[in-house]
């Protein structure tokens, strides 16, 4: 089990580099120039945009560009935005309020998600199971920002029960209600995961042996159904919490959160390719370490899975 | 009970150290034998002797049709391919006629559901954006299926340095912006003058499958190690064989799950991808343009959103009871003669 | 002083090119109003660079800078100048100014502001060394090239006569020089600024009516600026501070105001429109301001050249129906246009001959489009295509119901050709690669004609993205220019203008106006010329 972890971190060290790679090859091949846009259309000397493509290494061939970039790396300076922002100083502003924000929506979606998957899926059919249908067909037709919009007008605007937008600090509080909007659609994936498994293993044998056996309906429910229902919930979880990261453009610019979405976002449009390399080669970490987790859970959920 | 089960191995879940005999000895037993409600010996006792056996496919396929879900989720995806082929057969009006005068009105004669932020006839646009967002929806989830499905089992069932490239390689597309490799694909010469839906299928295609491929090779991973699938192996059936034969029908159930509910996000992705200019044209009438368009009227005329999301809820709904029946025909163990 | 496009970009990229630069104004009698204690919360954007004037272009960084900055005049409330630090500004021959400053006025670690901080901030500002984004301001001063192409140090143009005195050597005569001046541009800096610009730029030592709180800019959350005591000068503050909220969508920013989280929202989002003067009454104000926009016909397309391309330019104008999109889109916050400039400039004139082409005659349209199509016919099939890059500021709206207006009205297939970054539609632009109509919008930097004609539609020019050319409108310009008073070059600049009105190398569509809204806690809220609160005036209640 040690050496297959230490196997699977190791594995980072090419994916990194891997994703570095491809990730500073699309920044670069996106149309348009950069450079022209920070003029923001307004007249610029042709000396004056060499100066600054020069500052940016953009006057550079890409290998030249990459090159340079990953000597810095080495040297751990992830380069200067377009407003001479160390992307470092950009990074550690931006994760720990987008890390808080994926793990109340993870939360959210986990704990509603699994719960209300578990019952409709023992009762499948019965009007609690046709509700929360209905209730992920909502969150799945309804785009985003309108649903984050509704919740910031109803719960924000109109009732007051929560602060429309994130304030200062970005405090646990104030995050809550962009969590779950965040995790919404998420939410409806991970209800019908659960509904679907714990429908299917009812009917397992192993379950039929436990409730053979005597054991307590609740006692089959929580240890042998649940537990043996999870393996997909866990794996989309997995994922998913990369997605939370690196995917809430949306809802960070409806409650004006400054994470890493819109960090992230901004920089592909402005073709800031230091900012995009480092969000996204983090982004990469999260996902090779959450899949890791995820993987050392199957083992936890289901004693035959074993790890060479 | 202690919530400790979630995270503790069976066999060791009480408590690691004791025999499990110890352990049920402390407990109060009521009954030996669980009440008849509680076993379905029916299910196992009706079975026909008389009948042929059937192939696992010809069998699944006599369970799913004699299912409700399936005859009226059936009966929903017709029409809706149907208002998607020949938009034409159910409105006359053409949905790209919007004289501003009418914007934002609610119904008159011959226009049932208003109109648009623009002045547009609601009905024709969601009769008219059924086709583009029907291709998106269904070819992306067939396309993110076939990909992801692929190689998802085949990291999961053999695991190994296949396992790690594989996945690993997931990892990489997982992290890489829809937005950026969207951008990027959609300015390359062969698309940029002809972007149509296929070219935004592609691209969900390629930023889509490690979802899919995640999901199967943790439910093959599950079950390749049941078993069965021991016992067909050691009955001479090839380790290829056995994948196909019992662990791809085994890992479905939760690759359907997903796929459906994907279905519907795929068609909104479209719309994100629209609205950023990235996607499909402008004059290409589409549910996700129409109601990323809507954004702007939400809190003053609410139904211009609404009827073009109770469209793409209609149509992730028919799929989502397919899939539900589907996976209850597939399923081996959910069979009642 | 300049005029910026209101090209905007997606989010961030709208800060970026909507780059407003802000200038103060005020009537300088406020400074008593209520106990001047309340500090206000102000929207904003993340400012693009640091808070540098030469360096900052852009509408965040803009509203910061104007006020921690003081140069020597500012802009009052209706556009006039206001002397700031300036007590006299002359020349005799519009070429060689001399500055005279005020004596006395120092920054706030205590340097006095002096004739050579400004010599020293311009010539920092023109080196193309220093990749300053708002270099081109220092164009029209001689040394200009050298600076630039070579990167030389100093401007030749620029000298120090005394502590309190510079002159300063123009290229050529300009008369409306002093009125550039307000511009963020042309503001003095400290010694220290110069030893390290970058941190400066995080933490700058000012001179204007407030200055940034210890700690004071927040990078993405908010901006805190405290009265600057030792400031005297019409910008006196009338609050206790300003602190601005940086927001990445206007939306945010509207709920925030709406539950009391924020005082001062200057511009409404689209989907509030509808709403802001029901959402608060007698708490909301709307002016028009030096801003238009317009829609550009590139002389490079083949199919609007000669005269089959004059008769669709006036066809394309008269399809649409301005004041319809204004209703039903804008909600009627925008005002038809009758002209190139802006109806707040000095000399703007609704009647200029020839302007009867914007006005909405459809079945005139339509004949001149089939007129046009005998000379030489429009291309089968070709789709007529509206480039535009897009944003939640209303572009895609406005953009795609001029286009249904074309389709029906001229029977031509239109449609929005939608671009993804701001990079890339100026790239395009660049390389002249448009391939039909495209959005321009233009905020007058300073209040001048000039500044809507010269840049946009003269041979050449900088910002002049439909290649325009036309050696006639070219030599009214320097004619206007050379006038001896600014009256007399409106006039000239109004004949230019009728050459316009011939060509049509843009199609005006309406001026800009700005809508503002504020909560409860405060009062005073005006929108200056530019269409930006005046925010040292808010008041406390």
């Amino acid at each position: 089990m040690l050496m297959y972890m230490l196997r699977r971190l190791l594995q980072m060290l090419p994916v990194f580099f891997g994703a570095t790679l491809l990730v500073y090859f699309l920044v670069f091949a996106t149309p348009g120039d950069p450079i022209a846009a920070l003029s923001g259309g307004k007249p610029m000397s042709p000396n004056v945009e060499a100066a600054l493509r020069a500052q940016y290494n953009l006057d550079q061939p890409f290998w030249i560009q990459y090159g340079l970039y990953l000597k810095n790396l080495l040297t751990l300076d992830l380069g200067v935005s377009f407003s001479g922002q160390p992307v470092a100083d950009e990074l550690a502003r931006a994760f720990p309020v987008t890390a808080r924000l994926a793990v109340l929506a993870l939360v959210f979606e986990t704990v509603f998600g699994v719960l209300f998957g578990l019952i409709a899926g023992l009762r499948r059919g019965r009007f609690f199971d046709s509700s929360v249908l209905v209730l992920s067909l909502v969150v799945i037709a309804v785009p985003t920002f309108v649903l984050g919009f509704i919740f910031q007008y109803v719960f924000g605007v109109e009732l007051g029960w929560a602060r429309p937008t994130v304030g200062s600090g970005a405090p646990w509080g104030d995050l809550i209600m962009p969590g779950v909007v965040l995790g919404l659609v998420s939410f409806a994936y991970v209800l019908r995961l659960t509904r679907t498994s714990v429908a299917e293993n009812m009917n397992a044998d192993f379950v039929r042996t436990a409730t053979a056996k005597g054991l307590s309906r609740s006692r089959v429910v929580r240890v042998h159904i649940l537990r043996n229902s999870l393996i997909p919930v866990v794996t989309f979880l997995g994922a998913d919490l990369g997605m939370l990261m690196g995917g809430a453009i949306v809802t960070e610019g409806v409650f004006n959160i400054p994470g890493v979405g819109s960090l992230l976002f901004d920089a592909i449009l402005k073709g800031e390719t230091p900012t995009v390399v480092a969000v996204v080669s983090v982004l990469v970490l999260v996902f090779v370490l959450a899949n890791l987790l995820v993987d050392l859970l199957y083992a936890l959920l289901d004693p035959r899975i074993r790890y060479a | 009970m202690p919530d400790t089960q979630h995270t503790t191995v069976p066999g060791a879940s009480e408590a690691p150290s004791t025999p499990r005999t110890g352990k049920i000895s402390k407990r109060r037993i009521e009954h030996f034998v669980a009440p008849l409600e509680e076993t379905p010996l029916q299910a196992v006792d009706s079975v026909r002797e008389d009948s042929e056996p059937l192939g696992f496919w010809a069998e699944s396929w006599r369970n799913l049709r004699r299912q409700p879900l399936f005859i009226v989720s059936s009966v929903l995806i017709v029409l809706v391919i149907l208002v998607a082929a020949f938009p034409q057969w159910f409105t006359s009006v053409d949905p790209r006629s919007c004289p501003l005068e009418f914007a934002r009105m609610g119904p008159q004669p011959g226009h049932p559901l208003g109109f648009t932020y623009q002045g547009c006839d609601i009905f024709a646009r969601v009769i008219y954006g059924a086709q583009s967002s029907v291709v998106v929806g269904l070819f992306t989830t067939i396309g993110v299926v076939l990909i992801g499905g692929v190689m998802g089992a085949l990291a999961g069932y053999y695991g190994g340095w296949l396992d790690a490239v594989l996945a690993r390689l997931g990892d990489i597309f997982f992290a890489l912006p829809l937005i950026l490799g969207a951008i990027v694909i959609m300015q390359l010469p062969a698309f940029r003058e002809s972007r149509s839906v296929w070219t935004v299928v592609m691209t969900l295609v390629i930023f889509g499958w490690p979802q899919v491929a995640r999901i199967t090779r943790g439910a093959v991973i599950e079950a390749r190690n049941a078993d069965y699938v021991t016992a067909a192996r050691s009955l001479g059936l090839s380790k290829f064989g056995a994948l196909v034969r019992h662990v791809l029908p085994n890992s479905l159930a939760p690759v359907i799950v997903v796929a459906s509910i994907s279905l519907g996000t795929y068609i909104v992705a479209e719309a994100t991808l629209s609205f950023l200019g990235i996607g499909l044209p402008a004059s290409v009438v589409s549910w996700g343009n129409d109601i990323s368009s809507a954004q702007i009227s939400v809190r003053n005329d609410p139904h211009i959103l609404f009827w073009p999301a109770l469209a793409l809820s209609i149509t992730v709904l028919s799929f989502i009871m397919l899939g539900d029946a589907l996976r209850d025909a597939l399923d081996p163990k959910s069979r009642k003669a | 002083m300049h005029m910026k496009r209101l090209l905007q970009g997606v989010s961030v990229t709208a800060a970026l090119a909507l780059g407003l630069t802000a200038c103060g104004g005020g009537d300088g009698d406020t400074a008593a109003a209520a106990d001047g204690s309340y500090v206000v919360t102000a929207h904003n954007t993340e400012p693009q660079n640091g808070l540098i004037p030469t360096n900052t272009n852009e509408v965040g960084g803009g509203r910061v800078v104007d006020l921690l900055y003081t140069g020597l005049y500012s802009y009052a409330e209706d556009g006039s100048l206001q002397p700031e630090l300036a007590e006299s500004v002359e020349s005799e021959d519009n070429i060689t100014w001399t500055v005279k400053i005020k004596p006395g006025t120092t920054f706030s670690n205590g340097e006095e502001v002096t004739a050579q901080s400004f010599v020293d901030a311009w010539n920092y500002g023109a080196d193309s060394d220093n990749a300053q984004k708002s270099q081109y301001f220092f164009e029209t001063i001689k040394g200009y090239e050298e600076s630039d192409a070579n990167g030389a140090d100093t401007l030749s143009g620029l000298t120090v006569v005394d502590d309190h005195t510079f002159t300063v050597e123009l290229q050529g005569p300009e008369s409306d020089f002093p009125m550039r001046l307000g511009y963020s541009a042309y503001m003095p800096l400290p010694t220290v600024a110069f030893e390290d610009m970058q941190a400066f730029g995080e933490a700058p030592v000012t001179n204007g009516p407030y200055t940034l709180a210890e700690n004071g800019w927040q990078h993405n959350v908010q901006i805190e600026l405290v009265p600057n005591e030792d400031y005297e000068g019409p910008r006196e503050p009338a609050n206790g501070g300003i602190t601005f909220k940086i927001y990445d969508s206007f939306e945010s920013a509207y709920a925030d105001l709406q539950s009391g989280n924020l005082d001062v929202l200057g511009e409404m989002p689209p989907n509030a429109l509808q709403n802001y003067q029901d959402d608060f009454p007698e708490r909301n104000t709307s002016r028009a301001y030096a801003g238009n926009a317009t829609m550009v016909i590139p002389g490079y397309l083949e199919e609007f050249q000669g005269e089959a391309g004059q008769l669709r330019r006036k066809a394309i104008s008269m399809a649409i129906d301005r004041q319809q999109i204004i209703d039903q889109i804008f909600f009627g916050t925008k005002e038809v246009a009758t002209e190139f400039t802006a109806p707040v400039i000095e000399g703007y004139n609704p009647d200029i001959p020839g302007s009867e082409v914007l006005e909405h005659n459809p079945e005139e349209a339509k004949k001149l489009w089939e007129q046009a199509n005998e000379i030489s016919p429009w291309p089968e099939g070709k789709v007529l295509k509206y480039t535009s890059n897009i944003d939640g500021a209303g572009n895609k709206e406005y953009i795609t119901a001029i286009v249904n207006q074309l389709r029906s009205n001229l029977g031509i297939e239109a449609e929005l050709d939608a671009v993804t970054t701001f990079k890339e539609m100026r790239d395009k632009v660049g390389q002249d690669a448009l391939e039909g109509l495209s959005r321009a919008g233009w905020q007058g930097d300073y209040p001048s004609l000039y500044n809507f004609l010269g840049p946009l539609y003269a041979t050449g020019a900088s910002s002049n993205d439909g290649r325009y050319s036309n050696p006639e409108f070219d030599a009214k310009l320097l004619e206007g220019l050379e006038a001896g008073s600014v009256e007399e070059g409106a006039a000239i600049f109004n004949e230019a203008q009728e050459i316009l009105f011939q060509d049509l190398p843009v199609v005006p569509l309406w001026y800009q106006a700005a809508q503002a809204a504020w909560s409860e806690n405060v009062d005073d809220v005006v929108l200056g010329w530019d269409g930006k609160p005046l925010y040292h005036q808010i008041t406390g209640k």
